[in-house]
């Protein structure tokens, strides 16, 4: 309990930070939504013009802003994003950053079993995204309940879009943890985060681009792509099974590596 | 009692060397000394002892039980202090103090004031404001407070003024009255020398000698200076003799063998000065590692 207290404490200020930029983030584009969806047609004609390959990419190619939820969809793309840096974040550092500050040398050498100091952070992770998941809740229901002119929208549909986010944070989370044990030593976590999630991401433009299918395997965008999930109002389920797998196999493989590994010393 | 039981411990990091096929044990309420110079296994050896790495071959055994299958209980009851101290950055000095004494058991917050007390520690300041040595006097609290019954010090005056390494040993030496075990492992062969009973002596990964601090300086060299005319060919003739050197008339040696030898070589001539010391454990080492 100690330790998760203590995790939870050096986190706060980086949870308080990930929440309010999504937060801001939801605002903006919500609040300019009006413009798009009074206009859905101009703007559905605009797109046409665009390769379609283009619109791919950017995930855009299925979008239809006559509805907000359409609209909500190229947004939460963006607030994926975020979210996926976030969890990586606390993934990539949740051990590396007290071997590399050397401070795992004053923990482990107290009586507490490695695999009690792994779960206590894993929950002081896990809590601490929790807090930025109900944010990103909270506040796209007040900013689409605030913006939206009239036009209506299916709250099922957001709900189940928004249940996606506990799933794709542990994909991230576990990978992180996960491939810092797997090397010597992380220097710096932002480099390992921001890969992770721009090389998935990159999967998946690439998947829309090319219509290469088997990227559509390789990333959690694809498994928790919200044009899908607006259309059809259900998750892929096939897709979100590889995610679920990767969640299941990565939490164990963390606390096998973590039991076995030799922590560097300072000198 | 054997508080420490080391046998055939072995460590490789991939094929470079930690500590090769070492075997060694400490009784209750010894001082152990555990010297080397920098990269010769120190630090691997007692960072086995905290299962911070494993073993290649070998095992550890502290109180009785395993390093590795036992470490949570036997950590209850180990304090230690490393040569670089790190804590976490943001913390204010009691906080941490606070949260290392969460760890154990018993109820630490009295011994914690004391300690701190004692090292002359300002408990608001923030961690990263500290000097270096400030640093090192919360290692020295924080290694402390829950009163361990083996004391585990890695290089530990490094960053401490003279003042405070006086107060250090003290406290350690008050530490073993009470009844703790120290295991000190240090390259300062002085400090060693006024603190411990018996040392190890290691060199490129293994234990080269294990003994009494006093038999050691006893049993082996003795350091032995002649002032007189002529002596030089004398002494170097004896068996037992090294390290000879000549100047301004003045031989001096190391001599290892049957004292009378040289008193008899002594009588024969006129001298006008003769010292015969036991060496000093820096004299010892530097003799181990030529």
């Amino acid at each position: 309990m100690n330790i998760y207290k203590h995790e939870l404490r050096i986190r706060l200020r980086s949870v308080i930070i990930w929440s309010l930029s999504v937060m801001a983030l939801l605002f903006v584009f919500i609040s300019i939504s009006a413009k798009f969806t009074e206009k859905a047609g101009l703007m559905n004609e605009l797109l046409a013009n665009y390769p379609p390959e283009l619109l791919m990419a950017f995930g855009m190619a299925e979008m239809d802003f006559s509805s907000i939820l359409g609209y909500f969809g190229l947004i939460f793309l963006f607030c994926q994003i975020c979210l996926g840096i976030q969890a990586a974040n606390y993934g990539f550092g949740l051990v590396s950053i007290e071997e590399s500050e050397f401070t795992a040398d004053f923990l482990l050498a107290k009586p507490v079993k490695r695999s009690a100091i792994l779960t206590s952070k894993l929950l002081a992770a896990f809590t601490s995204l929790t807090i930025t998941n109900a944010v990103v809740w909270a506040s796209s229901f007040f900013f689409l309940a605030v913006y939206d002119k009239g036009t209506g929208y299916d709250v099922k549909t957001l709900m189940i879009l928004l249940a996606t986010i506990p799933a794709f944070q542990l994909v991230f989370l576990g990978l992180g943890v996960v491939i810092s044990l797997m090397v010597k030593r992380v220097r710096s976590v932002t480099p390992f985060s921001m890969a992770l999630v721009f090389g998935t991401y990159t999967f998946n433009a690439f998947s829309g681009m090319l219509g290469e299918k088997s990227l559509d395997l390789l990333t959690p965008f694809k498994h928790f792509d919200p044009n899908f999930i607006v259309k059809n109002a259900n998750w892929d389920w096939p897709l979100v099974a590889i995610s679920v797998g990767v969640i299941i196999v990565s939490f164990p493989a963390s606390y096998w590596l973590y039991s076995r590994r030799n922590i560097p010393s300072a000198t | 009692m054997k508080i420490i039981e080391v046998e055939h411990l072995t460590k490789y990091y991939g094929k470079a060397r930690g500590i090769v096929d070492v075997s060694f044990s400490v009784e209750e309420g010894e001082i152990f000394g555990f010297i080397g110079p920098n990269g010769a296994g120190k630090s691997t050896t007692i960072r086995l002892f905290l299962s911070l790495i494993y073993p290649t071959k070998g095992s550890a055994r502290i109180f009785g039980r395993d390093c590795i299958a036992d470490g949570p209980a036997i950590r209850q009851e180990i304090g230690y202090l490393p040569s670089e101290v790190f804590y976490y950055e943001g913390m204010k000095v009691l906080d941490l103090l606070k949260y290392s004494a969460s760890f154990y058991q018993k109820d630490c917050t009295k011994r914690m004031y004391e300690l701190a007390d004692l090292m002359e520690l300002d408990l608001k300041r923030r961690i990263d404001d500290l000097s270096y040595g400030n640093k090192k006097k919360v290692g020295i609290v924080q290694g402390l407070l829950h009163s361990p019954k083996l004391i585990v010090l890695d290089e530990p005056t490094s960053g401490l003024d003279p003042l405070m390494q006086q107060k250090f040993f003290n406290l350690i030496r008050e530490e073993n009255k009470r009844g703790a075990t120290i295991f000190f492992s240090s390259h300062i062969l002085g400090e060693v020398q006024k603190m411990c009973d018996r040392v190890a002596i290691i060199k490129d990964g293994s234990i080269i000698n294990i003994q009494d601090i006093k038999t050691l300086q006893k049993d082996n060299y003795k350091k032995i200076k002649i002032t007189g005319s002529g002596m030089t060919d004398a002494v170097e003739k004896l068996e037992g003799v090294t390290s000879v050197e000549t100047s301004n008339g003045t031989v001096s040696f190391f001599y290892k063998g049957d004292i009378n030898t040289v008193t008899k070589l002594v009588s024969k001539q006129p001298i006008t000065d003769l010292t015969v010391e036991d060496l000093t454990l820096e004299e010892i080492f530097m003799h181990y590692y030529e």
